[in-house]
């Protein structure tokens, strides 16, 4: 399986070597200030100003659930929003790791690390245009960020959520009230539109043109993003999750085979991502 | 004041505590958590001659206390390291060692070669837990005599200080250890990772692509430790323990069962600054107990 790719590999330039990062911080105490939970869904917001201060939306940062030696190794979770000196995330409980970390509350600390990766592309030229951010499940968790960037900048984010029942849409109410336009989709037809985001989004093209699609989700959704992304010929980017050793580049355990020019090669999510435009992305079908 | 300083012999290093291969990258990017000038020293990961693409992902999986890696020695080889990366660490007022792979003996000799010809290092560590592409993926490590082979081959050209880095995963670790000194190895390092697997109940499938990996962390420690404490009993060279090291006091396990130094490894992903936490611990430990010199506890045991 292995022995056709690596006759592509162009050996001499496999490597991007980390450069010294130099905006990565290690915060071993963040104190907690506010805390949210809907089923296995949960906000933790906490006081990190130097992570606040200079992240940027699809950075991530990585987590100590606890104290002890198991689970071991730091979660790596996205920066769902940042204000003044508080950094909020907003992850799903589903490993013993993230369990942990929903059972932390108010007043207790956090021992994290970042803002780490490298995040979503926002330019001017996105001023006064629309944009579409597609969410799937707890993949929602930057875009919340990413649509007040957008906003500031002068863009028109329109927010495609969804999740497969009612349960899995938590931050619907949040957008809402914060005026965003949103589209709200679940699996069983609990709560907004019955089918997946991807069917809504598909159908919703025919009169809306986004000049940037935005997505992050289920491996599955996001491939079908592209498809519908590649299409419309909208240009997409795309936000990956990864088991990660260290999070910042040194262990070499994130990576997935992306293509960089004509060749395709194995690449750290943590540091060249977790954001990748859509024309990088080598999706599992296609890897046969 | 304390001195933590330790003799290797071949090299002097201003405290035990050194960074194992794999797992500090290429050194700089821990800069942003670490000054590199406080260790005792760092060993990169490892180097083939050419670069190496690595396996497949999954390449991590996380256990009871416990990493199982299967990276594949991703890496970019001697050329670019020596030019790229080594410009960016011979400043640092530590001990650098490189990790040296190979596929076949001759390309250990190779990679010594080719590094003895740069500036800025300290001593090399022989990788010989490496698959060996011409001994059916055997590598060097798990027998007496290729162990010999490897480390007196490159021995014979190598104009800086070897260290071979033995594999845990043999019958008797002493054997090999006696091997690699009668090679000629100035010193020891115990040990590579514990060959390992882990399985998805629900596909049926191994949580690594390579399905087998190799395991670290502190689920380790008690093994690789008792590795040290035997090996300690039968050699005349330094030893630099590896295993499962998060603290000062696993440190000093490892330093009273014989070791002269320690490399710190999984550790430096759960908390990047481990390594100069240990060495305050150090310092700290010694000073509480009266300590002068840390060399003093080298091999202490009270059996």
């Amino acid at each position: 399986m292995l022995t056709p790719l690596l006759k592509l590999l162009r050996y001499s330039d496999i490597f991007v070597v980390a450069k010294i990062a130099i905006r990565m911080h290690k915060e071993p105490k963040a104190l907690i200030i506010l805390k949210r939970t809907w089923g296995d869904y949960c906000l933790l917001g906490f006081r990190a100003e130097r992570i606040a201060t200079e992240a940027q939306p699809g950075q991530f940062i990585m987590v100590r659930s606890g104290d002890n030696l198991h689970p071991l190794l730091r979660r790596p979770i996205s920066i769902h929003s940042v204000q003044d000196d508080t950094v909020e995330i907003f992850f799903q409980q589903a490993g013993i790791g993230t369990r942990l970390l929903g059972q932390k509350e108010k007043d207790d600390t956090l021992d994290i690390i970042g803002p780490l990766g490298k995040g979503f592309h926002l330019e001017n030229s996105l001023q006064e245009k629309s944009v579409a951010l597609i969410g799937g499940g707890r993949g929602i968790a930057p875009l919340y960020f990413l649509a007040h960037k957008l906003r500031n900048l002068g863009a028109l984010p329109r927010i495609y959520y969804g999740g497969r029942t009612i349960n899995d849409i938590p931050l619907r109410k949040k957008f809402e009230e914060e005026d965003f336009e949103i589209l709200l989709t679940t699996d069983d037809g609990s709560f907004g539109s019955k089918g997946q985001v991807t069917d809504l989004l598909h159908v919703s093209l025919q009169d809306f043109s986004p000049i940037r699609i935005f997505a992050c989700g289920p491996e599955a959704m996001m491939q079908k993003v592209s498809r519908i992304a590649r299409e419309k010929n909208i240009a997409a980017e795309f936000s990956l999750e990864a088991i990660m050793g260290c999070g910042f580049g040194a262990c070499w355990g994130c990576v997935r085979k992306l293509k960089n020019d004509t060749q395709e090669e194995w690449s750290k999510i943590c540091e060249e991502g977790p954001v990748f435009p859509g024309e990088k992305i080598i999706w599992q079908e296609e890897e046969q | 004041m304390t001195d933590l300083s330790v003799d290797l012999g071949f090299l002097r290093l201003k405290n035990p505590v050194l960074t194992a291969s794999g797992t500090f990258g290429y050194g700089v990017e821990f800069t942003p958590f670490v000054d590199l000038n406080e260790l005792g020293g760092f060993v990169v990961k490892g180097l083939y001659f050419h670069p190496r693409p690595g396996n497949p992902p999954p390449r991590l999986v996380e256990t009871a206390s416990g990493l199982i890696n299967a990276i594949g020695l991703q890496g970019i080889g001697v050329k670019r390291f020596s030019e790229e990366i080594l410009p960016r660490l011979k400043d640092y007022d530590t001990a650098l060692i490189v990790n040296v792979c190979g596929d076949e003996d001759e390309e250990y000799a190779a990679v010594t070669e080719y590094l003895d010809k740069q500036d800025g290092i300290a001593a090399y560590e022989l990788n010989i837990s490496c698959p060996n592409t011409k001994r059916d993926g055997r590598c060097p490590a798990l027998s007496p005599d290729t162990t010999h082979a490897v480390v007196s081959l490159v021995k014979k050209t190598s104009k800086r200080p070897v260290i071979t880095k033995l594999s845990p995963n043999v019958t008797d670790i002493t054997e090999i250890a006696l091997a690699a000194q009668e090679g000629g190895s100035d010193g020891l390092a115990l040990a590579n990772t514990f060959l390992a697997m882990a399985i998805d109940v629900e596909t049926r499938t191994p949580k690594l692509a390579n399905v087998f990996g190799g395991l670290s962390g502190p689920a380790i420690k008690p093994l690789t430790l008792r590795m040290v404490y035997q090996v300690a009993q039968s050699v005349q060279i330094p030893i630099v323990g590896i295993g499962g090291i998060v603290s000062g006091n696993d440190a000093l396990e490892y330093m009273i069962a014989g070791a002269s130094a320690i490399e710190v490894g999984t550790a430096n992903f759960v908390d990047p600054e481990s390594t100069k936490n240990i060495i305050r611990d150090l310092e700290a430990y010694c000073r509480k107990n009266g300590i002068q010199r840390i060399e003093q506890i080298i091999g202490t045991l009270k059996v």
